[in-house]
């Protein structure tokens, strides 16, 4: 009995000093403090905004609002554009990187990553300098005589589009280029000697073979394009708030936290449902780098 | 005149300045079996390349039945490839793989699940058709492989080593399936191996590829017992080779002297005073305790190896060369360390050019301009 019980410990101490830092850091960093919004999201406020602990489901309630659900809408029409145009351009560029020989490989595959390092809200500046009405284009137009008065790019959907492809590209290249990566090159092979040509070879083996990627850097690119206020705020200047906008405001200008939490509650189920449709969808969790 | 189907004439391979295939005519026959020989990058799967379509040759022309196909892409030509890594489709099952080429055709639905099931039958795999690669032996992958090239009817199916992922026993029943396969269907099979013994057993002609070159193209029988070149003695079976020059030529029987001695074969078209390398099987050496006549070698006994039906003997040369004899278990044989005199019958020794042929062919034209 005493051997027995000395096995148990020690095959419990281990996991409990390899495991047990990060429960913990997990536990305090992320556990506690979404519990917190998500208790705070049945609060209610006084007439100063003091979070009044009081259950109620008027944050819910208010969710429904119409202009409330406008934005929802256009949030969800922003992401769902940005993740098509980032599959448009992705996959043919993740394909080439995956043709090229390796230096070539290496120096594209470098030109995503490099932006990917660099702070994103400094790269969206960059674009509102470079669009503004003062910005590099408007002037080169204006010296080119081509406009006689600043054209308005910025501050629309599609600036907001822009902003989020430029951000988001890299996640959506990556889990492709591995997903290509993989492709047994004697497959193509096999399906041109069956009679296939390119276009068949591509609908046919290609893309139903590389098809998790393309869930995989849509989950990556369509969720945080809910989120990415920041874009929204900076190239679309109003006119073109997602999920993440309406969140900021409560917790900011607004200073309606219990809101915020409800909001931030909404965001996050509609993350795992869409995580959950990946799942359905035969999706690996790995490709999503979990 | 011979009904070839395939034609290669002086086809050439180079990738930058690796010349993998050198100068290669080959002409295969309606409904032969021709398998091209040799080890890992001798180019022979290179030439399966070029007539699949995969590969474009340097130089030279491919024909299929008469028609050039170089500028042809791979499903344009009327050949189909079974792959050495078998290269099923992962996402489809057993059916829609084997439909495959047919779907792309657009053939009718109910013609296509008949034509499946009589290739689940040709193969034996019927009730496997739901199945997905992933969930099928190396065997039944390899059926698959062949039923998915031959539903498209091709002229002349292609076979990259289908065989070598494949253990042993397995490999040997597959051979004999295949060969039999060949036979009920009549299509002409181009297939490509590194197993001399697979070759010999299936292939109605061999090719024997080294370095790029092709060394031979026979029946088994002719590159066994008549090899053309040094390197195709050597590499199919055993063989001894000795190396001299011809002193006397009467009547086709030809005289060698070695370094040690001399000895005699037996063929047309050879002059005194050239190089050649005589080429004898073991099973093909006799001993004698007196010297016979056109042959002066000799050796010591050094080794007996028993392996079964047959013995080994190992007979050292005075040059220290040593000879490998076969006999059959149960033969009288000289005792072990006993002086012996070596021989053949004239006609078991092939005579070998010393220099390659094409080589002297070359030199020739430049000499004579």
């Amino acid at each position: 009995m005493g051997s027995k019980r000395h096995n148990i410990r020690s095959n419990i101490l281990p996991k409990v000093f390899m495991v047990g830092p990060i429960t913990l850091w997990l536990g305090f960093l992320i556990v506690i403090p979404l519990l917190y919004v998500l208790v705070m999201s049945f609060c209610g406020t006084d007439e100063y905004y003091n979070i009044v602990y009081k259950f109620t489901l008027e944050n819910y309630k208010r969710l429904f609002a119409f202009n409330y659900l406008e934005i929802y809408a256009q949030s969800l029409l922003i992401a769902f554009f940005t993740t098509v145009i980032c599959i448009l351009l992705g996959y043919p560029f993740a394909y080439l990187i995956t043709r090229k020989f390796t230096r070539k490989k290496a120096i594209l595959y470098m030109m995503v990553i490099i932006p990917f390092w660099t702070n994103s809200l400094i790269r969206i500046y960059g674009w509102r300098t470079f669009l503004g009405a003062t910005g590099f284009l408007n002037n080169l137009l204006m010296d080119l005589h081509l406009v006689t008065k600043p054209v308005e790019f910025l501050f629309n959907r599609g600036t907001t589009i822009l902003g989020m492809v430029y951000c988001l590209f890299p996640f959506m290249v990556i889990p492709l280029y591995s997903a290509i990566e993989k492709l047994d090159q004697n497959l193509l092979e096999a399906s041109a000697d069956l009679g296939a040509k390119g276009r068949n070879t591509f609908f046919k083996v290609i893309l139903p073979l590389t098809i998790s990627g393309v869930f995989a850097g849509s989950i990556m690119v369509f969720i945080p394009c809910l989120g990415y206020f920041f874009v929204s705020d900076i190239l679309g200047g109003g006119n073109a708030d997602v999920i993440g906008n309406l969140i900021k405001r409560q917790f900011q200008s607004g200073n309606d936290w219990p809101l915020g939490s409800a909001l931030s509650i909404i965001l996050i189920l509609i993350t795992l449902l869409l995580v959950r449709i990946y799942q359905k969808l035969g999706g690996s969790m790995e490709s999503l780098g979990m | 005149m011979d009904d070839y189907i395939v034609e290669l004439s002086n086809v050439n391979k180079k990738y930058g300045n690796n010349h993998v295939v050198k100068d290669v005519n080959i002409k295969v026959k309606r409904g032969e079996f021709l398998t091209l020989l040799g080890s890992s990058g001798c180019g022979k799967t290179t030439t399966l390349r070029m007539i699949a379509g995969f590969e474009e040759p340097t130089n030279g022309s491919i024909l299929v039945e008469g028609e050039p196909v170089e500028e042809k892409e791979p499903y344009e030509r009327n050949v189909n490839t079974v792959f050495q890594s078998y290269a099923l489709f992962p996402h489809m099952t057993v059916y829609d793989n084997i439909a495959y080429g047919l779907k792309i055709k657009k053939i009718a639905k109910d013609e296509i699940k008949k034509q499946v099931e009589a290739m689940l039958e040709l193969v034996q795999l019927v009730g496997f058709d739901k199945r997905f690669p992933k969930q099928l032996s190396g065997g039944q992958k390899q059926r698959v492989a062949i039923a998915r090239a031959l539903i498209n009817k091709p002229k002349v199916l292609l076979l990259d080593e289908p065989l070598g992922a494949l253990d042993l026993k397995l490999r040997k029943q597959m051979q004999l399936e295949l060969k039999e396969l060949q036979r009920k269907l009549g299509i002409t099979f181009i297939y490509v191996t590194h197993d001399q013994e697979e070759a010999l057993t299936m292939s109605d002609r061999i090719g024997i590829m080294h370095d790029g070159i092709l060394e031979q193209l026979a029946t088994p029988v002719e590159i066994y017992e008549a090899p053309a070149t040094r390197f195709v003695a050597t590499f199919i079976g055993e063989t001894n080779i000795f190396d001299g020059s011809i002193v006397e030529v009467k009547d086709k029987n030809v005289v060698v002297n070695l370094e040690n001695g001399s000895v005699t074969g037996y063929g047309d078209n050879f002059k005194e005073g050239e190089l050649v390398s005589v080429s004898v099987r073991p099973e093909k050496v006799l001993f004698s305790e007196a010297p016979i006549e056109g042959f002066e070698l000799f050796g010591t006994v050094k080794e007996y190896i028993y392996i079964g039906s047959v013995l080994k003997v190992i007979v050292q040369t005075t040059n220290g060369h040593n000879v490998k004899v076969e006999r059959l278990a149960g033969e009288l044989l000289p005792e072990k360390g006993k002086m012996v005199y070596l021989h053949w019958k004239k006609t078991d020794a092939v005579l070998i050019h010393g220099m390659d042929q094409t080589f002297i062919k070359a030199v020739n034209e430049i000499v004579m301009g």
